[in-house]
């Protein structure tokens, strides 16, 4: 696969490591009174669609960006690729 | 007797001889001959023995597709087994031998398979050699594997090299015929990167098997004047001998070049092979057609070979596979065979076409509506009986059948990423629909057989490619070519009593797909596994689509409902040599040396493999016999004076930025928030779902700059995952980091005397006295006179120690600076194995402990995890499952009889308990011989531990057979109250 890296252009598969889905960026507050059912949420349940899928790679042969793509895991066809970082900010997540 | 079967013409070097043996026997042939050209050359048809019935067995084709022709190829550890002599070309000295036959090809014990044929059918395994249990294992697989079977492995490391490649071009054209060169012509003249790959040697494709003309002209003329232009220009790369063999994502393809295949053995500096990866924007598919056979019985004799395969030996290697030929079709390109051999002065004996309405070849006896029913010969076609139109029964001599039951287009690219193709009645086919995204078909491949719809196809889709990409090309003028329409009436298989061959490679006959219908395996993907129909090196390129049809008869449906099984990759097969490439042996993968190696191999080091590092193991010295004499004195020495070992490979990672402590403060189970300057803390990470992820210590530079360590295993992991938190959970942190642990050589110095030895190297303005510098401190520093390093008073031996850091590039010195000013010291280098006896001693957990299912409590370390923060882990660390009243706790284990021996893995049990899952209580992780307690010792896991100090265990091996007692004590065998290292 070639994953179009909003920095770098097109980059083989190959130099990525792969994580899994990107709501991984939604970690709930450990503080928070619900915390131990939020996290179960967190570390346990995944939707596993068919089509698009929003996951997290990570360029370790390479810039080291951590990635939001937007692939159908049917066909292979990336459809958007974002830095997680831009993407966490704009969910809110900040320090 | 040379070369007898040997025509004019051709596309061989007759200018050049060459010898080769096969079967031990001496024949001649000349460049441009495959070694099944040179055969048939000097009237050897017999090559093979079939893989079950051992039935003897020729060529069928004259390409990659071939499933009988398979021969040992070369001598030595240069034998290759299974390789298919239609392609093997012939070079002087080639040595060929035949295979899966005893004792000899032509005298094959194992021919008896043949006679037992009734009990060898399809699933025969599944059902004959169920029972009794043992022997399966024992007798029959050994047997069956011996009786049926291919090619013999060398044995021997291969001694060729293999190396991979990447290429990048705007169009790549798959397979040089007429489509492709057109193709490849259009693409290059408007200037694009074209890559233009054929597996053949010989670029040209079919039209160098046919005897058309282009523009009235032999077709040679055409192809040479094209090559030679593509030839010209910079922007084309044309890779002959080059199979595309993979059509991945996105536009790459996997391509194998067979560099020096064709050479005895590799030039100096040349690989064998190349594995290219091609990133291509788009693709066109030229890769041709496939013929296909008819089932008759015994249609499997050497000599019965598919038409078109017999007209190319004939057209392209001036061959005769006989000197009276008949062809047998249900098309009318069988009948270029006819006319092809008759103009070569070959006899065609008849012409047995199954259609009514078969055109006529002067000169040569015409069946029409007439089929072959039956073949003679033992070791060679003799001759075959035809059933004519009266139905009468006539038997015909010939020495070579040409049978053409259709053309398959070569669409396997197209299905490597699920995609289906359709059945066209009209074409008696399958045609690709759509394929990869940017990948398009022309040509034979498309199902468009005439050679101007495949000069005119190749073009236009390569100008079709072009226009996507924003490049424009016009068409070039092409030559005037035959535009024969395809007029075929399926027919695919003869109805008679005995057996009738499909699969000639996995020998699955008529009667197979019969009896796999009848015991409902018709599903097409259950009938392939069940018969095995399809499989193995040809992938049943001439067999599926006749089986395919079989079953489609049977069942009564139409072939377009039961469909194809789905093709993968790779197209024909790729060696492992090949697809390891440059990686094996020591080169299989990266091997990192630490800073001190050169100086430990100079003191005659022992090194183990670390992950990808090589770490010092221990260090013998002269008159010691065995490794726990070198560990007892490293271990002693160090607990007694002072001990050095390298741990560079330790991870260490640099965090820097405003809210660096912020940041560690929620990657720690533990407090890092307010770790003043200049101090160390241990630091325990876990992953989210509650589980010890790693440890190590935290190090605070400055206010804004801190150094983690992380275990050697997990360096990687570590770094990825704290960038996975910087970057996706608090990006609004400031906060940098860095891999360093190839920047700074770091040393561990241990040992009583390890101040006294640290003062010699340590710059003198930097006091290191208890009070400047206790445990636990850091900080930067001088050594031998003003190099920068970095100094922590850190211990994991649970003596008074330091690890000191430099720059990489003066470890080397360092180590050498160490050992000579500590020399009076008793100074002593220790390796990973002491380094592991002097943990275990002291009870710190290290991988075998920290196994990804252990939590801080397990490991004694549950106070750690703090409640007052949002960390990592923290939530999921309290949940029920993780802290139960039986959970496991780490506890030391010490012999009751000291002579008695620990080893990991033995299980903890009660006094009087059963040795069962059902009683167990723990098990041993770690265990050494300690030479400071003077006897076996042990860490484990142990339920309830904690409160279970001073019981009696019993520490089981049943592997082993080894039941001993031991005392479950507190997990630290060596100065409890860490008197030492504070001192």
């Amino acid at each position: 696969m070639l994953i179009p890296h909003p920095l770098l252009g097109p980059r083989d598969a190959q130099e990525f490591t792969y994580l899994g889905d990107a709501a991984l960026i939604d970690r709930p507050d450990g503080l928070a009174a619900d915390a131990a059912e939020r996290f179960f949420d967190y570390g346990y349940l995944r939707d596993n669609p068919p089509g698009e899928h929003r996951e997290l790679w990570f360029h370790e042969q390479g810039d080291r960006s951590w990635l939001v793509v937007t692939r159908n895991i049917t066909t292979h066809e990336i459809v958007r690729v974002e830095l997680a970082r831009d993407v966490a900010l704009a969910r809110g997540r900040g320090r | 007797m040379s070369q007898t079967m040997r025509l004019a013409g051709g596309r061989i070097d007759r200018a050049t001889t060459l010898s080769f043996a096969f079967d031990g026997r001496l024949y001649r042939g000349h460049p441009g001959d495959t070694l099944a050209s040179a055969l048939l050359a000097n009237g050897v048809r017999l090559m093979g023995r079939s893989f079950k019935y051992h039935r003897p067995r020729g060529p069928l084709s004259a390409g990659s597709e071939e499933p009988n022709a398979l021969v040992e190829l070369r001598s030595g550890a240069r034998r290759e087994p299974n390789t298919r002599a239609t392609v093997a070309e012939l070079f002087e000295g080639l040595v060929a031998t035949s295979q899966n036959r005893w004792p000899s090809l032509a005298v094959d014990a194992l021919s008896v398979n043949d006679r037992l044929s009734s009990f060898l059918t399809a699933g025969f395994y599944y059902k004959t050699f169920m029972w009794p249990k043992a022997f399966w294992e024992k007798l029959y697989e050994p047997a069956i594997r011996r009786a049926a079977g291919l090619g013999r492995l060398s044995g021997e490391a291969d001694p060729d090299v293999y190396d991979k490649g990447f290429l990048h071009c705007d169009l790549l054209v798959i397979g040089a015929g007429p489509a492709g060169l057109a193709a490849a012509l259009t693409a290059g003249r408007a200037g694009a990167r074209v890559i233009l790959a054929d597996e053949d040697f010989l670029p040209g494709g079919r039209l160098n098997a046919e005897t058309i003309t282009l523009d009235d002209a032999p077709a040679r003329a055409w192809v040479e004047a094209t090559l030679a232009e593509l030839a010209s220009l910079g922007n084309v790369r044309l890779m002959t001998r080059t199979t595309i063999y993979g059509a991945f994502d996105h536009g790459i393809f996997g391509a194998l070049e067979r560099v020096t295949d064709h050479l005895a053995q590799p030039r100096p500096g040349t690989p064998r092979q190349i594995l290219w990866r091609i990133y291509a924007k788009r693709s066109l598919l030229c890769a041709g057609a496939t013929e296909r056979p008819i089932a008759f019985e015994n249609n499997d004799r050497p000599g019965i070979m598919l038409a078109g395969a017999l007209r190319a030996y004939a057209n392209r290697w001036a061959v005769a596979a006989a000197r009276d030929v008949a062809v047998f079709t249900n098309n009318d390109d069988g009948h270029r065979t006819a006319r092809d051999l008759a103009a070569a002065g070959i006899r065609v004996a008849a012409v047995i076409d199954s259609r009514e309405d078969a055109p006529d070849t002067p000169g040569v006896p015409l069946f029409r509506s007439a089929v072959v029913t039956g073949s003679r010969g033992r070791l060679g076609l003799k001759a075959i009986t035809v059933r004519t139109a009266g139905g009468r029964t006539e038997e015909i001599a010939c020495g070579a059948l040409g049978v053409s039951g259709g053309w398959n287009p070569n669409l396997q690219l197209t299905c490597h990423q699920r995609g289906r193709p359709r059945w066209d009645d009209a074409l008696a086919t399958f045609v690709p629909v759509g394929g990869p995204s940017g990948l398009a078909v022309a040509g034979a491949a498309a199902g468009i057989f005439s050679t101007h719809g495949a000069l005119r196809g190749g073009a236009a889709g390569a100008r079709a490619a072009l226009a996507d990409l924003g490049i424009a090309a016009s068409l070039p003028a092409l030559p005037r070519a035959e535009d024969a329409p395809v007029r075929i009436a399926p027919l695919w298989q003869v109805k008679g009593k005995g057996r009738a061959w499909l699969d000639q490679q996995n020998d699955v006959t008529v009667k197979d797909v019969t009896l796999a219908h009848q015991e409902n395996f018709r599903a097409i993907e259950h009938l392939k596994r069940y018969t095995t129909l399809g499989m193995a090196t040809d992938q049943g390129k001439t067999a599926n689509i006749p089986a395919i049809a079989v079953m489609a008869e049977l069942t009564g449906k139409p072939i377009a409902e039961v469909g194809t099984t789905i093709y993968r990759p790779p197209y024909t097969p790729v060696s492992l040599g090949a697809l390891a490439g440059r990686s094996r042996g020591a080169e299989f993968r990266p091997r990192r040396l630490t800073p001190s190696h050169h100086w430990a191999e100079g003191q005659g080091a022992v090194f183990v493999e670390v992950g990808n590092w090589m770490r010092a193991q221990w260090f013998p010295r002269p008159g010691e016999t065995h490794w726990r004499q070198s560990v007892d004195r490293e271990v002693l020495a160090t607990r007694q004076a002072v001990g050095i070992c390298d741990v560079t490979t330790l991870g260490k990672i640099d965090v820097q930025g405003t809210n660096a402590a912020a940041f560690l403060d929620r990657l720690y189970c533990n407090g890092m928030a307010k770790l003043a300057v200049g101090r160390v803390r241990y630091g325990l990470m876990l992953r989210e779902d509650g589980m010890v992820k790693d440890d190590g210590t935290v190090a605070r530079l400055a206010e804004d700059h801190f150094v983690v360590t992380t275990t050697t295993a997990n360096a990687i992991a570590v770094f990825r995952h704290m960038e996975f938190c910087r970057q996706c959970l608090w990006p609004g942190l400031d906060v940098q980091l860095i891999s360093t642990t190839d920047a700074w050589a770091q040393f561990s110095v241990a040992g009583p005397k390890s101040r006294a030895l640290l003062e010699r190297i340590v710059d003198p303005a930097f006091d290191l006295s208890n009070e400047a510098f206790p445990y636990m401190a850091c900080g930067g520093v001088t050594v031998c006179g003003g190099l920068r390093a970095r100094l922590f008073r850190i211990s994991f031996s649970g003596e008074l120690a330091y690890e000191i850091a430099v720059p990489a590039r003066y470890g080397d010195g360092l180590i050498r600076a160490l050992m000579a000013a500590g020399e009076d010291l008793g100074v002593t280098p220790y390796g990973t194995e002491t380094l592991g006896v002097l943990r275990i001693e002291k009870g710190h957990p290290a991988g075998n402990e920290l196994n990804g299912q252990t939590t801080a409590a397990n490991l004694g370390l549950g106070k750690m995890v703090s409640s007052a923060k949002d960390a990592i882990g923290t939530v999921l660390s309290r949940r029920e499952g993780l802290n139960g009243p039986d959970d496991i706790r780490l506890v030391g284990l010490k012999p009751l009889s000291p002579a008695d021996v620990i080893v990991n893995g033995a299980h903890l049990m009660t006094e009087g308990s059963p040795v069962d899952a059902a009683h167990d209580q723990g098990w041993v992780t770690s265990s050494c011989h300690s030479p400071h307690v003077g006897h076996a010792i042990g860490l484990g896991f142990l339920k309830r531990g904690d409160r279970r100090t001073g019981e009696i265990v019993r520490v089981v091996n049943p592997l082993a057979g080894t039941d001993i007692r031991a005392q479950v004590v507190a997990p630290c065998f060596v100065d409890p109250e860490g008197v030492r290292l504070r001192g």
